[in-house]
């Protein structure tokens, strides 16, 4: 027995040593949060990874999860759609900033035989998510669709039920649109939904909407794209029917941008800008000696965070991601520069 | 004996024999079909996905048809050493207390404490490993994945340690005694041995049972796309992988979450199967 | 090492269990104070969860869990009692038997995440259908797909339970009845299973609270939806799969704590299920003087 322990406290040793080495030889960086750009952010760190032998794990958990986690200081950086409000930054342990990485478009999508093209205006998608519509023949959506035979079918609407910054974008632009939602349900990572059925995360939506007919969901582009689902043509604030597309989501983004790059895309008023999109942000500690952080982490941090304003985004707009606006980079790169170890500045 | 009074009575409860029969067999039957379509469907779907690849590969970005998941079989391999690590030495010392104490009210109590700790549901594990490993070591890990399956494994594996050792009959014991080993040794040097097959046995189960335990890891070892052996680091495992590949909309991940649950199973039913065999020696 | 220290080592592990658990129940506890604070009772019977306005009480999640295992019961019941029967008091060649056993440990191994998986797969289709010839709503998830899997994950536990009270049942109690001329049947229902009603019982207990804490089939396969489920086509969310969608994210103090309460409350009715399971087969065991 006891010759057991002692090879058995060997094996161990030797597991951690390997570990150990591991951990010495591959720099890794952990990362959670919001799934809305997750096909971007996985793309990117693929190529980063062939690029510099540097490991980034990134978990879509939600955005809030994300938060939540950088919060906890379990993370490198945290990914979100919602940025933090003025009224939360006490909860951080530290400063913390958001650095923007891409921009995307939440789509409508939907689960209905032969796979029809549909428009909606934006009180169509209020009242179906309030639960007001209930039948996808409603004379609502017949209207703004002449030529397609819709079912009888019900309409289930999906929704996240992790707290996400793609429901944060999505009940802002119903909010903006409809008094009744912003007064019955109101704009949040999580809201109490009227009707439907939960899934977690983007893919958790899609994968739900790509398998029952009848369904309707938000997600973002990519996510429809990827699995040849539908994608609903919305009317925009100016009267102009817009389809999600690289175009459209970059004709949202054109504008002025915040320093602290904060700003809340979905109901723009660019004439061909696509309704329903998002900035998305990674939030990193400003000052990176926390909790015995190394200089070597934090360095490699803020390499990856310049890289991904820069020459990462080449890989994004395969995918349907629009690319960060001058101005927007710009501000990023002014606050990646702002981030510090013992208070001097990683990049310079 | 046909005029007998008792015959026509004996006829009704002919019948209600065979009737009752019948109405037992049936069920019990569509229990074993069920069976039979589970492990079907599990073979049939998880052997599509079975190629080198998904053997040797790491996770593609989203989208992307290809890879594999050998970061989960890694990881989950990496998980459960930690977890037999810390739950053997445990369970083993446990249920040498309750076979030393056998009878007192400590040993008692002590038995309701671990029957009750069997009881409580893996995602509260999780949760409070969270607290006590992962945010105060700011870390993910397998470390703290490790930790939460061997909390999951203890109560079992010492009821069933506790059992083995109870089976030992106490002539050994007894004789050991007589001939002036002291009492630790002989507990250590010949009842642990002789009751070796039983504690083989719960350790088997014990790892079978963890192998398959989503909810603690989900927030201890967190998961990773890349391959990785730092215990101090997140890991993946097969059943998060399941759980996270199945939820999405791509069909290539839905083949691997089938793929991941084969092996799974196979490795959970070789590991009963290999008990089963042992135990008949 | 000598017995003093031996002694000394394992009363050390033994303490470490204690303080495990004692450490769970402690934690839960102090973690669930500010919400239990904010909302008082209202915690246990409030039917609105909302981390928006930071309303949060449990009951649709206490009435999902109720929900799905007392369904999930109602299935597995029948059926597991039959397989006990069949394997406790009909089988009786040695090869089936073993194969029987195997058969019933192996459903009782395949974790729960690919029940999930397989629920999605199969029975949500199913159930799908069902409901749209009843006419709900066909989303497919929801309390009955997730009462069926929870039942099939039951099943072997009870069975293998109920089997084993029937085979402890005294021989001679057995054989008596037999010489007297009792049908098999009379004395399955008239002999063997009055005298393991209580073992039987209890393992039906200890089933029920297997199927409060089951997590993350019922997770996959339950819709989450928060709010109070009113049919069986309904969507909703129990305690485990409530906690399991949302810890991760839980950022404000209320929210966070509100979870911890959740679990506190799943842990006290498992161990409720557990102990009332565990005395019953105690009792039963020891009727005859075993």
């Amino acid at each position: 027995m006891k010759r057991n322990a002692v090879s058995k406290s060997l094996v161990l040793l030797a597991l951690f040593a390997v570990g150990l080495t591991s951990a010495l030889g591959a720099q890794t960086l952990l990362g959670s949060g919001a799934t809305f750009p997750a096909p971007a952010y996985t793309k990117m760190f693929d190529e980063y990874y062939k690029l510099t032998g540097v490991r980034v794990n990134y978990q879509g958990i939600g955005s809030s999860g994300g938060l939540k986690n950088v919060q906890d200081r379990v993370v490198d950086f945290g990914g979100t759609d919602s940025f933090i409000k003025d009224g939360d930054f006490s909860k951080y342990p530290g400063a913390v900033v958001h650095i923007p990485t891409v921009i995307g478009a939440i789509v409508v999508t939907y689960n209905l035989p032969g796979n029809p093209k549909l428009r909606f205006t934006s009180d169509v998608v209020a009242n179906i998510y309030l639960g007001k519509i209930t039948r996808w023949n409603d004379k609502a959506i017949a209207d703004l669709n002449p030529n397609v035979k819709l079912p009888s079918l019900a309409i289930m609407p999906v929704y996240r039920s992790d707290g996400s910054g793609t429901t944060f974008n999505f009940t802002a632009y119903l909010s903006a649109v409809s008094a009744e939602w912003k007064s019955k349900v109101g704009n949040a990572n999580s809201v109490s939904w009227p009707v439907g059925q939960g899934a977690a995360q983007n893919a958790g939506v899609a994968g739900v909407v790509k398998q029952t007919q009848g369904t309707i969901g938000y997600v973002e582009l990519a996510y429809a794209n990827q699995n040849s689902m539908p994608v609903a043509t919305i009317k925009n604030s100016s009267g102009n029917w817009i389809d999600p597309s690289l175009a459209s989501t970059s004709a949202a983004a054109a504008g002025a941008f915040p320093a602290d790059t904060r700003i809340v895309l979905v109901n723009p008023d660019a004439r061909e800008g696509y309704p329903i999109s998002s900035l998305t942000w990674l939030v990193v500690y400003r000052e990176q000696n926390y909790g015995n952080r190394s200089r070597e982490q934090a360095e490699q941090l803020a390499k990856l965070l310049w890289w991904m304003i820069h020459d990462g985004q080449q890989y994004v707009t395969a995918l349907d991601y629009a690319t960060l606006p001058p101005p927007a980079v710009k501000a990023a790169e002014a606050i990646v520069k702002s981030i510090t170890y013992n208070g001097q500045a990683l990049v310079k | 004996m046909e005029n007998n009074v008792f015959a026509g009575q004996y006829k009704g409860r002919k019948r209600k024999d065979i009737l009752f029969r019948v109405a037992v067999l049936v069920p019990a039957g569509i229990v074993v079909a069920l069976l039979f379509l589970i492990m079907a469907q599990v073979v049939v779907n998880g052997g599509k996905a079975l190629n080198l690849d998904f053997f040797f590969q790491q996770q593609k970005p989203f989208g992307e048809v290809g890879g594999g998941i050998v970061q989960a079989i890694v990881g989950t391999l990496m998980v459960l050493a930690v977890a037999i690590v810390i739950a053997l030495p445990f369970s083993l010392l446990t249920s040498l207390y309750l076979y030393e104490h056998k009878g007192s009210k400590r040993a008692d109590g002590l038995l309701n404490v671990v029957n009750t700790l069997q009881g409580i549901p893996s995602i509260v594990i999780g949760v409070v490993i969270y607290t006590w490993v992962v945010v105060p070591l700011r870390t993910f890990s397998a470390f703290a994945g490790g930790i939460a399956l061997s909390i999951v494994m203890l109560p079992l594996m010492i009821s069933m340690i506790k059992e083995s050792l109870d089976m030992v009959p106490v002539s050994y014991l007894e004789a050991a005694l007589a001939l002036g080993v002291p009492r630790w040794r002989a507990v250590v040097e010949i009842v642990v041995p002789a009751a070796a097959s039983g504690i083989l046995e719960a350790t088997g189960l014990g790892i079978a049972r963890a192998t398959g335990e989503t909810a603690p890891l989900i927030f201890t070892s967190f998961g990773n796309p890349f391959l990785s052996l730092n215990f101090g680091g997140p890991v993946s495992a097969l059943p998060l992988v399941i759980y996270e590949y199945i939820k999405s909309p791509y069909d290539d991940w839905h083949q691997k979450a089938w793929g991941a649950a084969l092996l799974l199973v196979l490795f959970v039913l070789s590991l009963n199967l290999f008990i089963g065999t042992r135990k008949k020696r | 090492m000598n017995d003093r220290r031996f002694n000394v080592l394992l009363s050390f592990a033994a303490l470490v269990i204690v303080f495990i658990f004692a450490g769970f129940l402690f934690t839960l506890v102090v973690q669930s104070l500010p919400a239990a604070k904010q909302e008082g009772a209202a915690f246990l019977y409030g039917s609105e969860w909302n981390p928006v306005t930071t309303r949060f009480g449990a009951l649709p999640f206490i009435i999902g869990t109720l929900m799905t295992s007392a369904i999930a019961l109602v299935i597995a019941i029948p059926l597991s009692l039959s397989a006990g029967i069949v394997m406790g008091e009909y089988v009786n060649s040695g090869w089936i038997r073993s194969v029987l056993n195997t058969l019933i440990n192996v459903l009782a191994s395949i974790p729960s995440v690919v029940f999930g998986l397989w629920g999605i797969e199969v029975v949500i289709p199913l159930v799908r259908k069902l409901a749209l010839l009843v006419g709900a709503p066909p989303y497919g998830a929801g309390i009955l797909s997730a009462s069926l899997v929870l039942a099939i994950m039951i099943i072997p536990y009870m069975s293998s339970m109920t089997r084993e009270a029937l085979v402890n049942v005294p021989a001679g109690l057995r054989e008596g009845a037999f010489a007297l001329g009792l049908t098999k049947q009379e004395v399955v229902t008239g002999i063997a299973l009055p005298f393991a009603k209580k073992s039987i019982f209890a393992g039906i207990l200890l089933s029920l609270g297997r199927a409060l804490g089951e997590t993350m089939a019922v997770t996959m396969l339950i819709g989450n939806a928060t709010r109070i489920p009113k049919s069986l086509f309904s969507l909703g969310n129990t305690l485990a799969s409530v906690i399991a969608s949302q810890f991760n994210e839980a950022a404000s103090e209320v929210h966070r704590s509100a979870m911890m309460g959740l679990a506190l409350i799943l842990l006290v009715i498992t161990m409720i299920a557990g102990w009332f399971g565990r005395t019953l087969m105690s009792k039963g065991m020891g009727a005859y003087g075993k």
